[in-house]
């Protein structure tokens, strides 16, 4: 039974799925900023993850070209919210994402 | 049972487990090595994807990269103490984040039955015979040239930006406001004339001298504040 298995492409998919929404809920649940930026990277991992399953299922190099550039916007997006984690934490160490009204003015 | 499964299983495990132990650990340190785990079990399934440069790429930047830069502002901060997850700060905050992302995964479910379980589209031609990396070169150089090109464009305005926002402001270095020294005049005048008014002694009980002991360190400070509040 087991023997006759075979990965299909369809699972990578449920599976890119699942990560995406357990990163979903960690990201509404979670209220440490660093944690919450964390499961975003969860989200965008499960996106990329699609994206190479349907450039491999469609013989496409597409799909691998995306992930590239979705890489690099996920490096500026995480040097760009690190950086306003830092002045948020720098002001009150223990803040939350509720205290990002302390960043104002 | 196929290597491939096999491969499958593990690595998904290993993506499943680290994904709920990002969400789930109470120390954010633990967070970022869960959040390994799952940046490799992707990787292992780019490999079995055959997207080989991906795979690499994925485990230097954000493993290498990424991750550390995550661990790097958790130890310069000391932020590494667990966080309280007993309490639950907005009552139904979970039971409703369950429910979202639930909906999210149905949502996602529904699409991909409407679509057979599978991908629909244009097929591509590639040619198994090019590596995958010559492959992606050459449509990032030809298709994809103008977004590659803006994509530096990104880069040096997220590095900007970084710098701007995690800089430390120096005291004389807050934000000028141009008129600020005439409304501070303004401002005095007025309170002159209105001490003039009232007279000297109610405002202040001695004079300016005691305008100056409750002011603080001295009358350019004191217009300050009032221009400020």
């Amino acid at each position: 039974m087991i023997a006759a298995l075979e990965v299909v492409p369809s699972w990578y998919l449920v599976l890119a799925a699942l990560i995406f929404s357990i990163g979903s809920f960690g990201l509404l649940v979670r209220r440490n900023p660093l944690v919450m930026f964390m499961c975003v990277e969860l989200m965008l991992n499960a996106v990329t993850l699609t994206f190479v399953t349907f450039a491999h299922v469609l013989t496409d190099t597409g799909g691998q070209s995306i992930v590239v550039f979705v890489l690099v916007v996920a490096a500026a997006e995480v040097v760009v919210g690190l950086a306003i984690i830092v002045a948020l934490l720098r002001k009150r160490p223990e803040a939350t994402a509720d205290d990002a009204a302390l960043l104002e003015g | 049972m196929s290597v491939e499964l096999v491969v499958f299983v593990l690595a998904g495990a290993v993506c499943l487990g680290g994904a709920l132990g990002v969400v789930l650990s109470t120390n954010p340190v633990h967070a970022a090595l869960s959040l390994v785990a799952t940046l490799f079990g992707v990787a292992v399934l780019f490999v079995a994807q055959e997207a080989n440069f991906l795979a690499v790429v994925q485990v230097i930047v954000y493993a290498g990269a990424i991750v550390v830069l995550f661990l790097f502002v958790i130890m310069l901060l000391g932020v590494d103490q667990a966080d309280d997850l007993r309490v639950e700060p907005l009552v139904g905050q979970r039971v409703a984040a369950g429910v979202v992302s639930l909906a999210i995964l149905g949502l996602i479910f529904a699409a991909l039955d409407s679509a057979g379980m599978t991908a629909t589209g244009v097929s591509g031609t590639i040619d198994d015979r090019v590596a995958d990396v010559n492959r992606l070169g050459e449509s990032l150089f030809t298709t994809y040239l103008f977004a590659f090109e803006v994509t530096s464009v990104l880069l040096v305005i997220a590095v900007v930006g970084a710098v701007l926002l995690a800089r430390r402001a120096k005291p004389g270095d807050e934000i000028v406001d141009p008129g600020q020294e005439e409304r501070a005049e303004q401002v005095a005048e007025r309170m002159a004339d209105a001490r003039a008014h009232v007279g000297a002694h109610e405002f202040w009980p001695h004079g300016d001298e005691g305008r100056r002991a409750a002011g603080g360190d001295g009358e350019d400070v004191d217009e300050h504040e009032e221009v400020r509040s």
